[in-house]
């Protein structure tokens, strides 16, 4: 507890690459969660003790192919009721699971555990530069109150500048949800 | 890595690709050798390689074309058909396991199993839906007279849908495994076992034809346009507590009062209309956790020292067959507070044994867990719930 600011939270954790189980990296990190307005993100402070993979090669093939699509990809229900994921959307997947992340971190609280539920859709955006840009609608789970939250967010992505949320917005809820 | 096709036109081509077809460093895999002109030759090449080896071939005037551009998409696909039909053929009598049912098809399994096994399992309906579906329960017995009985319930919540279709899954293992696994035997010559695989239907249905995200059940609330109360906050056990919400938009919508879902109450009725309960377990996805009482409450329960070392032993069963780590705790510590909860209910009702499980995963896939796990996360659940059943065997109070 630091009086007047907000609650700390110091943490010991293990990355684990989700693609090669064996491959980990400690670290350590800082969460501050603010006092009163529940509108301001958490801080997040880290250290990572150890290097990512590189991941340059799938990147840069992925980033050829959906380049070199003559039309905008656009998808629906990743994974699908089942939960399958076609082979050559699991880049697209993972790519909405960090954006995602982004969006989490924006939007959480001490009494909020999200994890991202489903892609609804997925919209490519033709760009006359470099990046690529998705338009993503997905389905949060809120852990706490169970809820199912779609949200939208556009992504920006190119595999030597990172991953960039440039737009997100809570979406509302229909009564039949 | 490619598979290129190459069409040499004469023996001295044929004689290049030999001499290539020495050079070690290239690891190069023919699966058509060079031999004569007639022949294309088919040669696999390592991805780092492939430049090289085409820069080569068009230096030299040698035609060649790309038979498979992606080796390991190839793979890819050839694992997922295999997996698919390794899943069908796992099913005898056409039911295959290894994927989700209709509610329609559960139900003809259910009877199928009653038929089949029909020595030690018959089915019977303790109740209808609010949209009137049965709710069907099987019963596991060798006989006797109102024996000792162990509960086990899935699907309370539609969405989460590898509970239901482990709960046929255990089904099927329960009525087979009797007369051969020593375990087994000796429980159900002692107790009974009454299984209700998909304990809200109406849920489980929306969740096929409209939203896969469906959670409660689909009773109409006056005075709202919302529909659906949460089955796990209806119980009459801290209700109206924190932990619940009294808005019926909402996904944890307690209910206008306890019990007032007809399947909860269906469910109340049997479990005190029988008298003889010892155990009442449900199963729950996603979280991979093991939990006794309470939820309405963060006070241990009287038993919590024989319910947390057993749900340590039972955890550990689970993760002896594939690694898989369920956390153990009262729902209160582990995830959060929650009122209205069905083994809080069954434990302030004198059900000691009263156990919740969260099943795969941690949320990769969450609610929507790949069919490819179904049998998987079905075997070690079962490894947990027999561990428990066990203990609830030998000392039976």
């Amino acid at each position: 507890d630091i009086d007047d600011v907000g609650h700390k939270y110091y943490l010991e954790l293990v990355l684990e690459d989700v693609l090669d189980k064996d491959s980990t990296v400690n670290c350590t990190a800082e969460v501050l969660y603010h006092l009163g307005n529940k509108n301001i993100a958490p801080d997040v402070q880290f250290t990572l003790e150890g290097e990512l993979k590189n991941t340059e090669e799938a990147d840069n093939i992925f980033y050829s192919r959906i380049k070199s699509l003559e039309k905008e990809l656009v998808a629906e229900n990743i994974p699908d009721s089942h939960g399958n994921v076609p082979p050559e959307m699991e880049p697209v997947r993972l790519l909405a699971w960090v954006a995602s992340g982004y969006v989490i971190w924006q939007n959480s609280t001490e009494n909020t555990k999200f994890q991202l539920a489903q892609i609804k859709r997925v919209k490519q955006v033709k760009r006359s530069d470099e990046y690529l840009e998705f338009d993503y609608t997905i389905l949060l789970h809120e852990m706490v109150s169970q809820e199912i939250i779609p949200w939208q967010m556009t992504v920006l992505w190119h595999p030597q500048h990172g991953v960039q949320v440039t737009q997100d917005s809570r979406q509302p809820k229909h009564a039949s949800q | 890595h490619q598979v290129l096709r190459i069409k040499t036109r004469n023996e001295e081509e044929v004689k290049q690709l030999q001499l290539l077809e020495s050079l070690e460093h290239l690891e190069l895999d023919f699966w058509i050798n060079p031999s004569t002109s007639a022949l294309p030759v088919d040669v696999r090449i390592p991805a780092n390689n492939v430049q090289a080896v085409k820069a080569f071939l068009e230096s030299q005037g040698i035609e060649y074309s790309i038979l498979i551009e992606d080796l390991q998409v190839v793979l890819d696909k050839e694992k997922q058909d295999m997996v698919y039909s390794q899943q069908k053929e796992r099913s005898s009598s056409s039911f295959n396991y290894g994927t989700y049912h209709s509610l329609d098809d559960i139900y003809a399994e259910l009877d199928h199993l009653a038929s089949e096994y029909s020595n030690i399992v018959s089915k019977f309906q303790i109740g209808q839906s609010y949209e009137k579906r049965p709710l069907y329960v099987l019963k596991f017995s060798t006989g006797g007279s109102n024996r000792p009985a162990i509960w086990l319930d899935a699907g309370i919540h539609s969405r989460e849908w590898v509970t239901q279709a482990s709960a046929i899954w255990i089904a099927k293992k329960i009525a087979s495994d009797y007369g051969k696994d020593p375990s087994i035997t000796s429980l159900l010559n002692k107790m009974d076992i009454f299984l209700l695989t998909v304990t809200n239907p109406d849920g489980y249905v929306f969740t096929h034809t409209t939203n896969r995200m469906w959670r409660k059940t689909r009773s109409k609330i006056p005075g709202s346009l919302c529909v659906g109360v949460d089955p796990n906050r209806n119980w009459d056990a801290g209700f109206g507590g924190p932990g619940a919400s009294s808005n019926p938009c909402s996904d944890s919508y307690r209910g206008p009062r306890a019990n007032s879902e007809v399947e909860v109450q269906a469910v109340v009725n049997f479990i005190k209309n029988h008298g003889n309960i010892r155990a009442f377990l449900t199963l729950h996805s996603y979280s991979q956790l093991l939990m006794y009482p309470y939820g309405y409450k963060c006070t241990e329960p009287a038993d919590y020292a024989e319910l947390d070392a057993l749900g340590r032993a039972a955890a550990s069963s689970i993760r002896s067959l594939y690694g898989t780590t369920f956390t153990v705790g009262s729902i209160c510590t582990t995830i959060y507070q929650a009122s209205g909860g069905s083994i809080d209910w069954s434990y302030d009702y004198g059900i000691k044994y009263s156990f919740a499980f969260e099943l795969r995963d941690t949320g990769r896939y969450g609610f929507l867990l790949p069919t490819s796990q179904i049998i998987p996360t079905a075997e070690e659940t079962w490894l947990g719930l027999k561990k428990i059943m066990e203990h609830v065997r030998d000392n039976t109070y």
